[in-house]
Protein backbone atom coordinates (compact mmCIF):
# COMPACT_ATOMS: atom_id res chain seq x y z
CA UNK A 1 0.00 0.00 0.00
CA UNK A 2 1.33 3.41 -0.95
CA UNK A 3 2.23 5.92 1.67
CA UNK A 4 -0.67 8.36 1.59
CA UNK A 5 1.47 11.35 2.44
CA UNK A 6 3.72 10.85 -0.61
CA UNK A 7 2.92 13.40 -3.29
CA UNK A 8 1.89 11.93 -6.62
CA UNK A 9 1.60 13.43 -10.06
CA UNK A 10 -1.69 13.47 -11.91
CA UNK A 11 -1.98 14.36 -15.58
CA UNK A 12 -4.41 17.17 -16.26
CA UNK A 13 -3.74 18.59 -19.75
CA UNK A 14 -6.12 21.51 -19.59
CA UNK A 15 -5.90 24.60 -21.74
CA UNK A 16 -5.76 27.54 -19.35
CA UNK A 17 -7.92 29.68 -21.60
CA UNK A 18 -10.43 26.90 -22.24
CA UNK A 19 -13.33 28.91 -20.86
CA UNK A 20 -12.52 31.84 -23.15
CA UNK A 21 -11.94 29.51 -26.10
CA UNK A 22 -15.25 27.70 -25.55
CA UNK A 23 -17.10 30.99 -25.27
CA UNK A 24 -15.34 32.30 -28.39
CA UNK A 25 -16.34 29.17 -30.28
CA UNK A 26 -19.97 29.64 -29.22
CA UNK A 27 -19.85 33.28 -30.32
CA UNK A 28 -18.35 32.30 -33.69
CA UNK A 29 -21.20 29.83 -34.25
CA UNK A 30 -23.74 32.50 -33.28
CA UNK A 31 -22.15 34.99 -35.69
CA UNK A 32 -22.22 32.41 -38.50
CA UNK A 33 -25.87 31.55 -37.87
CA UNK A 34 -26.81 35.23 -37.91
CA UNK A 35 -24.67 35.78 -41.02
CA UNK A 36 -22.82 38.69 -39.45
CA UNK A 37 -19.15 39.12 -40.36
CA UNK A 38 -17.03 40.07 -37.36
CA UNK A 39 -13.69 41.85 -37.58
CA UNK A 40 -11.55 42.94 -34.65
CA UNK A 41 -8.94 45.70 -34.54
CA UNK A 42 -5.81 45.47 -32.43
CA UNK A 43 -2.88 47.88 -32.16
CA UNK A 44 -0.82 49.84 -29.69
CA UNK A 45 -2.51 52.89 -28.13
CA UNK A 46 -2.70 55.79 -30.57
CA UNK A 47 -2.19 53.83 -33.79
CA UNK A 48 -5.51 55.09 -35.12
CA UNK A 49 -7.99 52.27 -34.49
CA UNK A 50 -10.86 54.60 -33.70
CA UNK A 51 -10.15 56.94 -36.64
CA UNK A 52 -9.99 54.00 -39.05
CA UNK A 53 -13.10 52.44 -37.57
CA UNK A 54 -14.98 55.71 -37.90
CA UNK A 55 -14.12 55.77 -41.62
CA UNK A 56 -14.94 52.08 -42.10
CA UNK A 57 -18.31 52.43 -40.39
CA UNK A 58 -19.19 55.54 -42.38
CA UNK A 59 -18.30 53.98 -45.76
CA UNK A 60 -19.78 50.54 -45.07
CA UNK A 61 -23.00 51.99 -43.60
CA UNK A 62 -23.95 53.25 -47.07
CA UNK A 63 -24.47 49.68 -48.27
CA UNK A 64 -24.52 47.47 -45.20
CA UNK A 65 -25.91 47.24 -41.68
CA UNK A 66 -22.92 47.81 -39.42
CA UNK A 67 -22.27 48.10 -35.69
CA UNK A 68 -19.27 48.26 -33.37
CA UNK A 69 -18.09 47.36 -29.89
CA UNK A 70 -15.22 49.37 -28.56
CA UNK A 71 -13.02 48.45 -25.61
CA UNK A 72 -11.15 50.87 -23.37
CA UNK A 73 -9.77 50.80 -19.84
CA UNK A 74 -11.72 53.95 -19.00
CA UNK A 75 -13.95 56.60 -20.62
CA UNK A 76 -16.70 56.26 -23.19
CA UNK A 77 -15.09 58.83 -25.52
CA UNK A 78 -14.52 56.41 -28.36
CA UNK A 79 -18.13 55.22 -28.45
CA UNK A 80 -19.33 58.82 -28.57
CA UNK A 81 -16.90 59.55 -31.39
CA UNK A 82 -17.89 56.48 -33.38
CA UNK A 83 -21.59 57.13 -32.91
CA UNK A 84 -21.15 60.09 -35.28
CA UNK A 85 -21.02 57.54 -38.11
CA UNK A 86 -24.68 56.75 -37.36
CA UNK A 87 -23.94 53.09 -36.61
CA UNK A 88 -24.96 51.49 -33.31
CA UNK A 89 -21.92 51.51 -31.02
CA UNK A 90 -21.38 50.13 -27.56
CA UNK A 91 -18.48 50.84 -25.25
CA UNK A 92 -16.89 48.08 -23.20
CA UNK A 93 -15.13 49.68 -20.25
CA UNK A 94 -12.69 47.05 -19.03
CA UNK A 95 -11.56 48.81 -15.86
CA UNK A 96 -8.14 47.39 -15.09
CA UNK A 97 -8.20 44.65 -17.71
CA UNK A 98 -5.79 45.37 -20.57
CA UNK A 99 -7.58 43.33 -23.25
CA UNK A 100 -11.05 42.15 -24.30
CA UNK A 101 -12.22 38.62 -23.50
CA UNK A 102 -14.97 36.61 -25.17
CA UNK A 103 -17.20 36.95 -22.12
CA UNK A 104 -17.05 40.77 -22.34
CA UNK A 105 -18.08 40.62 -25.99
CA UNK A 106 -20.96 38.27 -25.20
CA UNK A 107 -22.11 40.56 -22.41
CA UNK A 108 -21.89 43.68 -24.58
CA UNK A 109 -24.01 42.05 -27.28
CA UNK A 110 -26.98 41.52 -24.97
CA UNK A 111 -30.14 42.95 -26.45
CA UNK A 112 -28.73 43.29 -29.95
CA UNK A 113 -30.34 41.29 -32.71
CA UNK A 114 -27.36 40.00 -34.70
CA UNK A 115 -29.69 39.00 -37.53
CA UNK A 116 -30.08 42.69 -38.26
CA UNK A 117 -26.36 43.16 -38.89
CA UNK A 118 -24.02 42.49 -41.82
CA UNK A 119 -20.81 43.63 -40.12
CA UNK A 120 -19.73 43.91 -36.51
CA UNK A 121 -16.42 45.51 -35.62
CA UNK A 122 -14.70 44.99 -32.28
CA UNK A 123 -12.06 47.51 -31.31
CA UNK A 124 -9.77 45.98 -28.71
CA UNK A 125 -7.99 47.87 -25.95
CA UNK A 126 -4.83 49.56 -27.26
CA UNK A 127 -2.22 46.91 -26.45
CA UNK A 128 0.01 44.74 -28.65
CA UNK A 129 0.65 42.03 -26.06
CA UNK A 130 -2.32 40.72 -24.10
CA UNK A 131 -5.07 40.71 -26.78
CA UNK A 132 -3.03 38.10 -28.69
CA UNK A 133 -4.02 35.35 -26.25
CA UNK A 134 -7.79 35.88 -26.36
CA UNK A 135 -10.02 34.62 -29.15
CA UNK A 136 -13.15 36.79 -29.40
CA UNK A 137 -14.93 34.64 -31.96
CA UNK A 138 -14.11 37.10 -34.74
CA UNK A 139 -13.75 36.10 -38.40
CA UNK A 140 -10.93 38.50 -39.09
CA UNK A 141 -8.27 39.99 -36.82
CA UNK A 142 -6.77 43.18 -38.17
CA UNK A 143 -3.54 44.46 -36.65
CA UNK A 144 -2.80 48.15 -37.15
CA UNK A 145 0.59 49.82 -37.21
CA UNK A 146 0.97 53.57 -37.72
CA UNK A 147 3.83 55.09 -39.70
CA UNK A 148 5.02 56.96 -36.60
CA UNK A 149 5.69 53.78 -34.61
CA UNK A 150 8.91 52.49 -36.11
CA UNK A 151 9.39 49.81 -38.72
CA UNK A 152 10.54 47.08 -36.32
CA UNK A 153 7.30 46.81 -34.34
CA UNK A 154 6.32 43.47 -35.94
CA UNK A 155 9.64 41.99 -34.77
CA UNK A 156 9.12 43.34 -31.26
CA UNK A 157 5.56 42.02 -30.99
CA UNK A 158 5.62 38.89 -33.16
CA UNK A 159 2.80 37.07 -31.34
CA UNK A 160 0.10 39.61 -32.15
CA UNK A 161 1.28 39.90 -35.77
CA UNK A 162 1.42 36.13 -36.07
CA UNK A 163 -2.12 35.68 -34.78
CA UNK A 164 -3.62 38.43 -36.98
CA UNK A 165 -5.09 37.86 -40.44
CA UNK A 166 -4.32 41.18 -42.11
CA UNK A 167 -2.05 44.13 -41.30
CA UNK A 168 -3.04 47.74 -41.88
CA UNK A 169 -0.46 50.52 -41.97
CA UNK A 170 -2.21 53.71 -40.83
CA UNK A 171 -1.51 57.47 -40.98
CA UNK A 172 0.06 57.16 -44.43
CA UNK A 173 -0.45 60.92 -44.86
CA UNK A 174 2.43 61.34 -42.36
CA UNK A 175 4.73 58.81 -44.05
CA UNK A 176 7.00 61.32 -45.79
CA UNK A 177 7.31 63.56 -42.71
CA UNK A 178 8.59 60.68 -40.56
CA UNK A 179 10.62 59.07 -43.39
CA UNK A 180 8.59 55.90 -43.06
CA UNK A 181 10.09 52.87 -44.80
CA UNK A 182 7.23 50.76 -46.15
CA UNK A 183 9.60 48.16 -47.61
CA UNK A 184 11.18 47.57 -44.20
CA UNK A 185 7.77 47.18 -42.52
CA UNK A 186 6.64 44.81 -45.24
CA UNK A 187 9.80 42.74 -44.75
CA UNK A 188 9.34 42.66 -40.98
CA UNK A 189 5.67 41.69 -41.19
CA UNK A 190 6.45 38.96 -43.70
CA UNK A 191 9.23 37.68 -41.41
CA UNK A 192 6.80 36.99 -38.56
CA UNK A 193 3.73 36.17 -40.65
CA UNK A 194 4.63 35.08 -44.18
CA UNK A 195 1.95 35.79 -46.75
CA UNK A 196 -0.01 38.27 -44.63
CA UNK A 197 -1.93 40.81 -46.70
CA UNK A 198 -0.89 44.40 -45.92
CA UNK A 199 -3.03 47.48 -46.54
CA UNK A 200 -1.87 51.09 -46.40
CA UNK A 201 -4.46 53.70 -45.43
CA UNK A 202 -4.96 57.24 -44.27
CA UNK A 203 -8.17 57.83 -42.36
CA UNK A 204 -7.49 61.54 -42.74
CA UNK A 205 -7.23 61.73 -46.54
CA UNK A 206 -9.21 58.57 -47.28
CA UNK A 207 -6.34 57.06 -49.28
CA UNK A 208 -6.49 53.26 -49.42
CA UNK A 209 -9.84 53.07 -47.66
CA UNK A 210 -11.77 51.99 -50.72
CA UNK A 211 -9.43 49.05 -51.29
CA UNK A 212 -9.69 47.98 -47.65
CA UNK A 213 -13.48 48.31 -47.54
CA UNK A 214 -13.77 46.37 -50.80
CA UNK A 215 -11.62 43.52 -49.49
CA UNK A 216 -13.47 43.33 -46.17
CA UNK A 217 -16.79 43.25 -48.02
CA UNK A 218 -15.46 40.45 -50.28
CA UNK A 219 -14.32 38.44 -47.28
CA UNK A 220 -17.84 38.54 -45.91
CA UNK A 221 -19.26 37.31 -49.21
CA UNK A 222 -16.74 34.47 -49.31
CA UNK A 223 -17.37 33.23 -45.79
CA UNK B 1 0.02 42.56 -18.07
CA UNK B 2 -2.65 39.89 -18.22
CA UNK B 3 -0.57 37.37 -16.32
CA UNK B 4 -2.56 37.85 -13.11
CA UNK B 5 -5.79 36.90 -14.84
CA UNK B 6 -3.99 33.92 -16.41
CA UNK B 7 -2.73 32.95 -12.93
CA UNK B 8 -6.29 33.17 -11.58
CA UNK B 9 -7.45 30.86 -14.38
CA UNK B 10 -4.77 28.34 -13.41
CA UNK B 11 -5.83 28.50 -9.75
CA UNK B 12 -9.44 27.91 -10.81
CA UNK B 13 -8.53 24.86 -12.90
CA UNK B 14 -6.39 23.42 -10.09
CA UNK B 15 -9.11 24.02 -7.48
CA UNK B 16 -11.65 22.20 -9.67
CA UNK B 17 -9.29 19.23 -9.98
CA UNK B 18 -8.72 19.26 -6.22
CA UNK B 19 -12.46 19.18 -5.56
CA UNK B 20 -12.94 16.32 -8.00
CA UNK B 21 -10.40 14.40 -5.95
CA UNK B 22 -12.00 14.92 -2.54
CA UNK B 23 -10.29 18.26 -1.84
CA UNK B 24 -6.84 16.74 -2.20
CA UNK B 25 -4.03 19.13 -1.30
CA UNK B 26 -2.12 20.38 -4.34
CA UNK B 27 1.56 21.02 -3.71
CA UNK B 28 2.62 21.92 -7.25
CA UNK B 29 1.16 22.90 -10.61
CA UNK B 30 3.04 22.03 -13.81
CA UNK B 31 2.51 24.28 -16.81
CA UNK B 32 3.43 24.22 -20.45
CA UNK B 33 4.09 27.73 -21.71
CA UNK B 34 4.69 28.25 -25.42
CA UNK B 35 6.95 31.04 -26.69
CA UNK B 36 4.01 32.22 -28.84
CA UNK B 37 1.42 32.09 -26.06
CA UNK B 38 1.71 35.80 -25.35
CA UNK B 39 2.35 35.11 -21.66
CA UNK B 40 5.59 36.13 -19.95
CA UNK B 41 7.05 33.55 -17.55
CA UNK B 42 8.48 36.00 -15.03
CA UNK B 43 5.29 38.05 -14.87
CA UNK B 44 3.28 34.86 -14.36
CA UNK B 45 5.54 33.70 -11.52
CA UNK B 46 5.28 37.17 -10.01
CA UNK B 47 1.46 36.94 -10.05
CA UNK B 48 1.31 33.37 -8.80
CA UNK B 49 1.54 33.93 -5.06
CA UNK B 50 -1.05 36.69 -5.19
CA UNK B 51 -3.43 34.51 -7.22
CA UNK B 52 -3.10 31.61 -4.76
CA UNK B 53 -3.53 33.73 -1.67
CA UNK B 54 -6.62 32.75 0.33
CA UNK B 55 -7.35 29.73 -1.88
CA UNK B 56 -6.72 26.01 -1.23
CA UNK B 57 -3.66 26.44 -3.46
CA UNK B 58 -1.85 28.80 -1.10
CA UNK B 59 1.77 27.67 -0.83
CA UNK B 60 1.68 25.55 -4.00
CA UNK B 61 4.64 25.71 -6.36
CA UNK B 62 4.31 26.74 -10.01
CA UNK B 63 6.62 24.82 -12.32
CA UNK B 64 6.81 26.27 -15.83
CA UNK B 65 8.14 24.33 -18.78
CA UNK B 66 8.90 26.72 -21.63
CA UNK B 67 8.06 25.34 -25.05
CA UNK B 68 10.01 26.73 -28.01
CA UNK B 69 8.40 27.50 -31.35
CA UNK B 70 8.49 24.63 -33.81
CA UNK B 71 7.41 24.84 -37.43
CA UNK B 72 6.91 22.37 -40.22
CA UNK B 73 9.38 22.83 -43.07
CA UNK B 74 7.96 21.34 -46.27
CA UNK B 75 11.36 21.43 -47.99
CA UNK B 76 13.12 19.43 -45.24
CA UNK B 77 9.91 17.48 -44.60
CA UNK B 78 10.69 17.87 -40.93
CA UNK B 79 9.66 19.74 -37.83
CA UNK B 80 12.21 22.41 -36.89
CA UNK B 81 12.63 24.47 -33.77
CA UNK B 82 13.02 28.22 -34.15
CA UNK B 83 15.20 29.88 -31.55
CA UNK B 84 14.77 33.62 -31.04
CA UNK B 85 14.73 36.11 -32.66
CA UNK B 86 11.42 35.14 -34.10
CA UNK B 87 11.48 34.73 -37.85
CA UNK B 88 9.40 32.33 -39.87
CA UNK B 89 12.31 30.73 -41.73
CA UNK B 90 13.52 27.15 -41.52
CA UNK B 91 16.75 27.27 -39.45
CA UNK B 92 18.21 24.47 -41.59
CA UNK B 93 17.40 25.35 -45.19
CA UNK B 94 16.18 28.95 -44.90
CA UNK B 95 12.81 28.29 -46.55
CA UNK B 96 9.85 30.49 -45.54
CA UNK B 97 7.59 28.47 -43.24
CA UNK B 98 4.01 29.18 -42.21
CA UNK B 99 2.83 26.19 -40.23
CA UNK B 100 3.38 26.58 -36.49
CA UNK B 101 3.28 23.15 -34.88
CA UNK B 102 4.37 24.05 -31.38
CA UNK B 103 4.74 27.16 -29.25
CA UNK B 104 1.16 28.29 -28.61
CA UNK B 105 0.79 26.07 -25.49
CA UNK B 106 -0.83 27.56 -22.43
CA UNK B 107 -1.73 24.44 -20.56
CA UNK B 108 -1.90 22.95 -17.09
CA UNK B 109 -0.02 19.73 -17.75
CA UNK B 110 -0.11 18.04 -14.35
CA UNK B 111 -0.64 18.52 -10.65
CA UNK B 112 1.31 17.22 -7.71
CA UNK B 113 -1.22 15.98 -5.22
CA UNK B 114 -0.93 14.95 -1.60
CA UNK B 115 -3.77 12.64 -0.64
CA UNK B 116 -5.21 12.19 2.77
Amino acid sequence: MADISTPRMVEVRKNILKRNDELARALRERFAESRVYVASLVSSPGAGKTALLESLLTVLARRYRVAALVGDLATENDAARLARSGAPVRQIVTGTVCHLEAQMVEHALQGWNLEELDFLFIENVGNLVCPASYDLGENLRMVLLSVTEGEDKPLKYPTIFNTADVAIVTKMDLAAAVEFDLDAVTRNIQAVRPGMKIFTVSAKTGAGLEDLVGQVANLRTDC
Amino acid sequence: MHELSIALNIVEIACEESQRRGNARISAVYLKLGALSGVVKDALLFSWELACDGTPLAGARLDIEEIPIAVWCPQCAAQREIAGPFEMLCPECGMVVTEVRQGRELEVRALEIEDG
